[in-house]
C-alpha cells in the first residue's frame, strides 16, 4: 500500500487545507531553527573565525579530526572484516549436521545477541588485564564490535542460505559433490549475494557502533573532538566547542549516510538482476536487522 | 557468587536505572515514533519531509553522537539537561526513528481495501488513520517493535559513558576496587540484562499471537 491510498485526491477545500499545513509545518520549521540560531547568535557561536578554525591547518583541528576519522574507519573496518568472515563460519556451524558442533555454536551465538556491545567492550577491556592480558583500547573495541556483530552476521547469513531453493544443493548432491564443495561452492556465494543489503546495513551499524570506542578512551572521531575541545578549554574555554562537536557528528552522519545509499543502490541493482521473474522478497528485511544496532535473542 | 550475594543493593540499585531509562525512554520512543510514521503518510508534504529527514538523521548518527550533543551540545543553546533526563531523551529520540520505520512498514503491510473503504464511507485522513490504518498497523508490527524495544534496552548500556550508574557501568566502577571479583560483576550484569530481555522476548511471541490478525 502506498501513501496516497489513505486520502482522496485533495479538491480544492482540500487543496486549501493542505496548503494551510504546508504554511503552518514551515513556519514551524523555520521558527525551530531561527530559535536555535538565535540562540546560538546570541551565544557568539556563529562568528565565522569560530568556525574557520575547523579548516585552518595552524589549529590542528582538521588533522585531529582526520586522524580520529582514520582511527574510526581502522577499528570498523577490521571489526568488519573479522565479523563477516567468523559470522559466515558460525552460521555454517549452525546448520551443521552434527549436535556437538551445533549446540555449542548457537549457544555462542545467542549470547552475543543477547548481551550489549558495551557490556563485551567492557568485559573485553577490564576483565582481560585481571587474566594477565594487556588489552588496548584498540584491541578491546575490534574484539567487542567482532564478537557481537560476527552473531548478528550468522544469523544473517544463515536467514541466506536457509532462503535458498531446495534444488540447488540436491542438483549439487546429485552431481557427487560433498556436503563442504556444496555449502562452499553452492549455498554460501548465492547466500551471501542474496543477503547483501541486509549485511551492509548491519556493517553501517558496526561503524556507528565503533563510536562507543569513545566510552574507553580509544582516539577515534568522537574521542579526538571531545580531546581537542579539553586542550582548547585550556586557552579559550568554551570558545571552539560547539563547532568542533558539530563537526565531528556531520562526519559520522555523512560517512554513514553514504554507505546506507551504497547499501540501497545495492539492493536496487540485486533486485534488477535477480534471475527470479519479479524478484522475490529477502527473507529478512534491512527493518529487520537494523533495531536500532542490535538483533534480539530468539525464543 | 559470595560477591554478587554481598553487593546485592548496588546491582540492584544499577538494574532500576537501566529499566527506568528503559521504559520511559520506550514510551517517548512510542510517542514519538507513531506521530513521525503518521507524519511520513500525511497529505502535507512538509511533514512528509521532516519525518522524513529526522528519521534519516537518527538512523545515521551513533546513538553516542546523540548523547554527546544532548549532554555536552544543548548547554550551547542554554538548556542544560541533567544526566538522567538526558539518556532518556538520547535513547527516546534516537529508537523514536526505528519505531517510526517499523509502524510504517506496517500501514504498508495493511490491504488498501482497508485504507479505500475507510476513505469511501468517508473518513477523513486523520479519521481512516486513527480508525482503521493504525489499530491493525500495530497489530502487525509487534514482532519488529519488539525488536526495537530489545535492540533499545542494549543501547541504554552507553548512558554508562555519560555519567548514568546503570547497569554496564558497574564494570568499569568495580575495575579498581574489586579487580578480581570481575567475572562475578561480569555474569551478575550479564543475567540482569537477561532478566529484561529474555521475558521481553518471551511477552512478544505471546503477544504477537495474540494481536495477530487472522486473515
Amino acid at each position: 500500500m502506498t501513501a496516497p491510498i489513505l486520502y482522496d485526491n485533495p479538491g480544492p477545500k482540500a487543496r486549501r487545507r493542505i496548503l494551510i499545513g504546508t504554511v503552518v509545518g514551515v513556519a514551524l520549521i523555520l521558527g525551530l531553527i531561527a530559535y536555535v540560531l538565535v540562540k546560538l547568535a546570541g551565544n557568539g557561536q556563529l562568528e565565522g573565525q569560530r568556525w574557520a578554525v575547523l579548516f585552518d591547518p595552524r589549529s590542528a583541528v582538521p588533522q585531529f579530526l582526520l586522524d580520529g576519522l582514520v582511527a574510526t574507519l581502522q577499528v570498523a573496518a577490521l571489526g568488519m572484516v573479522l565479523a563477516t568472515a567468523l559470522g559466515a563460519l558460525l552460521a555454517i556451524g549452525r546448520l551443521s549436521d552434527h549436535r556437538w558442533v551445533r549446540i555449542p555454536v548457537t549457544t555462542i551465538i545467542e549470547f552475543f545477541r543477547a548481551v550489549p556491545l558495551l557490556v563485551i567492550i567492557f568485559a573485553v577491556f577490564f576483565v582481560g588485564p585481571s587474566l594477565g592480558l594487556s588489552i588496548s583500547a584498540f584491541a578491546a573495541v575490534v574484539i567487542g564490535l567482532t564478537l557481537y556483530n560476527m552473531a548478528v552476521i550468522a544469523e544473517i547469513v544463515r536467514a541466506g542460505i536457509l532462503s535458498i531453493d531446495k534444488g540447488q544443493s540436491e542438483a549439487a548432491y546429485g552431481i557427487g559433490m560433498r556436503k563442504w564443495q556444496v555449502m562452499v561452492f553452492i549455498l554460501l556465494p548465492q547466500a551471501i549475494r542474496r543477503m547483501l543489503p541486509v549485511l551492509i546495513a548491519q556493517l553501517v551499524v558496526l561503524l556507528k557502533d565503533s563510536s562507543l570506542g569513545f566510552i574507553i578512551g580509544y582516539f577515534e572521531l568522537l574521542r579526538s573532538a571531545r580531546s581537542l575541545v579539553e586542550f582548547f578549554r585550556v586557552d579559550f574555554g568554551d570558545t571552539y566547542s560547539f563547532q568542533i562537536y558539530v563537526a565531528a557528528a556531520l562526519i559520522y552522519i555523512l560517512v554513514n549516510v553514504v554507505l546506507s545509499i551504497f547499501a540501497r543502490w545495492l539492493d536496487k541493482r540485486l533486485a534488477r538482476s535477480r534471475k527470479s521473474p519479479e524478484g522475490e522478497a529477502l527473507p529478512l528485511t534491512v527493518e529487520q536487522f537494523s533495531a536500532g544496532g542490535g538483533a534480539t535473542p530468539t525464543l | 557468587m559470595d560477591f554478587l550475594v554481598e553487593n546485592i543493593d548496588l546491582f540492584i540499585a544499577a538494574f532500576g536505572q537501566t529499566l527506568l531509562i528503559s521504559v520511559l525512554a520506550g514510551l517517548l520512543a512510542l510517542v514519538v515514533g507513531t506521530i513521525l510514521a503518521a507524519m511520513r503518510v500525511s497529505p502535507v508534504p512538509p511533514l512528509r519531509g521532516l519525518a522524513f529527514f529526522y528519521v534519516e538523521v537518527f538512523r545515521n548518527t551513533p546513538l553516542t553522537v546523540v548523547f554527546f550533543f544532548i549532554i555536552f551540545g544543548l548547554p550551547q543553546i542554554d538548556t542544560v539537561v541533567s544526566p538522567l533526563p538526558g539518556a532518556i531523551l538520547a535513547v527516546g529520540l534516537y529508537t523514536s526513528a526505528f519505531v517510526c520505520e517499523a509502524i510504517r512498514s506496517g500501514i504498508n503491510a495493511i490491504s488498501a481495501g482497508q485504507a479505500e473503504a475507510a476513505r469511501a464511507i468517508g473518513l477523513t485522513f486523520s479519521q481512516s488513520l486513527r480508525e482503521v490504518v493504525l489499530p491493525q498497523a500495530f497489530r502487525t508490527v509487534v514482532p519488529p517493535l519488539g525488536n526495537v524495544w530489545i535492540a533499545m534496552v542494549k543501547n541504554t548500556s552507553i548512558a554508562a559513558g555519560f555519567f548514568i550508574p546503570e547497569l554496564s557501568s558497574l564494570l568499569p566502577r568495580l575495575a579498581n576496587a574489586a579487580a578480581d571479583e570481575l567475572i562475578a560483576t561480569l555474569i551478575g550484569i550479564v543475567i540482569a540484562y537477561l532478566l529484561i530481555t529474555l521475558p521481553s522476548a518471551y511477552g512478544v511471541s505471546r503477544l504477537e499471537k495474540r494481536a495477530a490478525i487472522l486473515r
